[in-house]
């Protein structure tokens, strides 16, 4: 049953990406060609204009581009000008760097917060107006106050990961069940001893949940975080083919942020199966 | 005479001539400065043997008339020949050519990828920069706001800027004020008003109210030339219509998408917007004030007066790559050279274009006008000035201002000449110098009035 129902699933999910390629097609399929222009102008004319060709990419372009990227993926002509796994490899030791500090942050001190009652309150207000502001908003500051970019950079990934976890670590660790807690106390268990062996297992599997999410959100902001720093990373790649105007690069760029990115969810949820128990 | 005549010819006057001393007559002065203005000469070790041996020959025979009386009595040969015996002129040509040796070699210039940043981009492919000893790394960078902090937080040793930048971030406009300075400027002219298609009627300015409009930065003369424009066909730019920041890349992607009905902007996003069919040239920048700045060569006065080595041999370099790229010979060579996504990412047809000055004009018709971009690396102190006065006209700076203070201590003018005299070039007499803008003159003596002239103005 379940292998059939996985079958079926399979079938509809190529079935729809067909559909959609399909339509991408036609939809980008060259108009007729445009009026008579003389040869010289036509010359000095793009193909948009002389032909008609649709400003937007078709599916076969996108992936005769992909190709080409896929075979050369680590080249380097330039500060201006590297190859894609280069570009990303940037971009996720830039994700990796702001995200390990904010877990080394996130974890401890949700783990104090939660265990104190008094901590939990007065962090409280603070912690709920930093979270919600967009992690771009820090930009401006940190370039200013940093005074260097990728510095800046990874402090922005480091501000936007480090919410979900300390709130996720904050309440894994003050919703660790009563009963234990007070088993533990019984068996005269000391304070480190108990953070380490009764509530960090049974707050394991929130605070991963709040790692996954946290991993998901630096993804969506070193794209944008790097548009504007520029130099290297795979924003910045988008950017630099955004210039000019090559939406070809731009759509594979996009494809290859979400393929990462669900590769670096994958990993986590992982983790977090590993660390779930049955109540 | 000029410096780089034959210092051992006998009939030559040492002295006289005309106010920049390099010509015979100040006729011939005017006609050179009009033809062009930086017309390198031969080649770089003969000029610089030229200069060395004038020097020479003017210590050796402070007088004229003795000077003339030896060159004749033993001959021009000879004189060299003995003057080689006790002055190594060879050696002290090398010496003088590489003046003092850069304290910092491996350094960082920051670009924006438009076709006003030629030289500075240029000059890495095509090797000015390490024919003057340095390593430069040209980054380019997503715009205008964060070029100015990358070169403020010294992650860039110098940088592409508006014009009116350096005057701005020195005046503490927009940003700290930090003093900068601008040994050169990059480009004039070589920028364009663009307007959608369906605009193909309206060529009139007057029937333009309700537009919306992109410059590229509050501070650019892209803004001071269109909002020039349109005060001068009765449009106030503040209320009649709307004047967007836009970063040039995305200002053709806004046109297709209808945001805006047309910018003034770089002439390479101009022409791709041509190019992609979704607009037309309505007029070049040039045809508003024909020989106006665009883009400087900045750097601050900290990393000017720290590695001032450094700093004289980038300021050579880009010079050089001026002169080479005022020739409209060198235009195609180097039109291929900054094309690849490593340095401006745009098909190099649209580049060509722009820099040969033969261009579709979007509405079926071929033009040419060869000065359509033209570079020019002197940094005239009267472009700071009017660039002042436009600040002070739209309401950017209040109060009193000490224009010529400003532009003195922001357009290295002096330094720059005097570079450009070691280097062989013929810099202007004067930093200042007048001219029309829309057929009406600028005085750059009464920058005040100036202002008090215009009726379209914000009020003060």
């Amino acid at each position: 049953m379940s292998t059939s129902l996985r079958l079926r699933a399979g079938l509809v999910s190529i079935v729809l990406l067909a559909a959609f390629l399909g339509i991408w097609h036609l939809a980008t399929r060259s108009a007729a060609p445009v009026t008579t222009m003389s040869p010289e102008y036509a010359k000095l004319m793009g193909l948009t204009a002389t032909q008609g060709k649709s400003a937007m990419p078709g599916p076969l372009d996108v992936g005769a581009k992909l190709w080409e990227h896929l075979k050369r993926p680590f080249y380097d002509n330039g500060p201006n000008d590297k190859g894609l796994g280069i570009q990303l490899g940037y971009s996720i030791a830039r994700v990796g760097t702001g995200y390990l500090l904010a877990v080394l942050v996130a974890i401890p001190l949700g783990f104090l917060i939660g265990m104190s009652p008094l901590l939990s309150k007065a962090l409280d207000p603070f912690i709920q107006v930093l979270k919600p502001i967009s992690p771009l908003a820090w930009m401006p500051l940190a370039l200013y106050t940093i005074k260097d970019s990728s510095i800046s950079a990874i402090f922005v990934i480091f501000i936007c990961s480090i919410w979900p976890m300390l709130l996720n670590t904050v309440f894994g660790v003050a919703s660790v069940r009563k009963e234990w807690i007070n088993v533990a106390r019984t068996l005269e268990v000391g304070t480190v001893r108990r953070a380490f062996t009764v509530i960090l297992p049974a707050a394991a599997p929130t605070i991963l949940t709040g790692m996954r999410i946290s991993i998901g959100i630096a993804w969506l902001v070193i794209v944008a975080a790097e548009m504007l720093v520029g130099g290297t990373g795979i924003g910045y790649f988008v950017w630099n083919e955004w210039n000019n105007l090559s939406i070809t690069n731009v759509i594979i760029a996009i494809l290859l942020i979400g393929v990462v990115g669900m590769l670096l969810d994958q990993i986590l949820a992982r983790f977090t199966r590993m660390v779930t128990f049955p109540e | 005479m000029s410096t780089f005549d034959n210092p051992f010819d006998p009939d030559r006057n040492l002295r006289a001539g005309c106010a920049c001393g390099q010509h015979r007559s100040a006729a011939e002065h005017e006609q050179a400065a009009t033809a062009l203005r930086c017309e390198p000469v031969e080649s770089e070790e003969k000029r610089y043997e030229g200069v060395v041996a004038s020097a020479v020959m003017r210590a050796m025979f402070p007088q004229d008339m003795a000077r003339r009386a030896f060159l004749k009595s033993v001959g021009a040969s000879t004189a060299l020949a003995a003057l080689s015996q006790f002055f190594p002129i060879k050696t002290a040509t090398e010496v003088f050519a590489q003046t003092g040796a850069p304290e910092k070699k491996d350094l960082k210039v920051g670009f924006i990828p438009i076709t006003c940043a030629t030289p500075i981009i240029m000059a890495a492919p095509m090797g000015f920069y390490s024919k003057h000893g340095l390593n430069v790394d040209v980054v380019k960078t997503a715009g205008w706001a964060v070029i100015r902090d990358k070169t403020i937080n010294k992650e860039y040793d110098a940088a592409h800027m508006l014009a009116p930048m350096p005057i701005a971030i020195s005046l503490g406009l927009g940003a700290n004020a930090i003093p900068f300075a601008v040994p050169a400027i990059e480009n004039i002219n070589g920028q364009g008003i663009t307007l959608a298609m369906k605009h193909k009627d309206k060529r009139d300015p007057k029937d333009w109210k309700g537009m919306k409009f992109a410059i590229p930065f509050d501070y650019s003369m892209h803004n001071y030339l269109l909002r020039y424009y349109l005060a001068e066909h009765g449009l106030d730019p503040d209320t009649d219509v709307q004047l967007r920041s836009v970063p040039p890349p995305e200002m053709v992607a806004n046109l297709r998408a209808d945001n805006i009905d047309g910018f003034l902007a770089p002439d390479n996003i101009c022409q791709r917007a041509i190019y992609d069919g979704v607009g037309f040239m309505h007029i070049l920048s040039k045809e508003i004030w024909d020989g106006h700045p665009c883009c400087s060569f900045a750097a601050s006065r900290e990393f000017i007066t720290t590695a001032p080595n450094s700093f004289a041999a980038l300021t050579r370099a880009i010079v050089d790559a001026t002169a080479y790229a005022s020739k409209a010979e060198n235009r195609k060579q180097i039109a291929e050279a900054i094309a690849p996504a490593n340095y401006i990412n745009a098909p190099v047809t649209v580049l060509e274009q722009v820099l040969t000055g033969t261009y579709a004009d979007g509405l079926g018709g071929v033009k040419t006008d060869a000065k359509r971009v033209d570079f020019d690396p002197f940094p005239w102190q009267s472009f700071a000035v009017w660039m002042l006065t436009q600040m002070k006209r739209w309401g950017q700076i209040k109060g009193d201002v000490d224009y010529k203070a400003i532009a003195e201590q922001v357009y290295l003018a002096t330094d720059t000449k005097k570079l450009m005299t070691e280097m062989g070039l013929s810099p202007p007499a004067s930093a200042y110098k007048s001219f029309a803008v829309m057929g009406k003159t600028f005085d750059p003596a009464k920058p005040e009035d100036y202002v008090a002239s215009f009726k379209i103005r914000k009020a003060s």
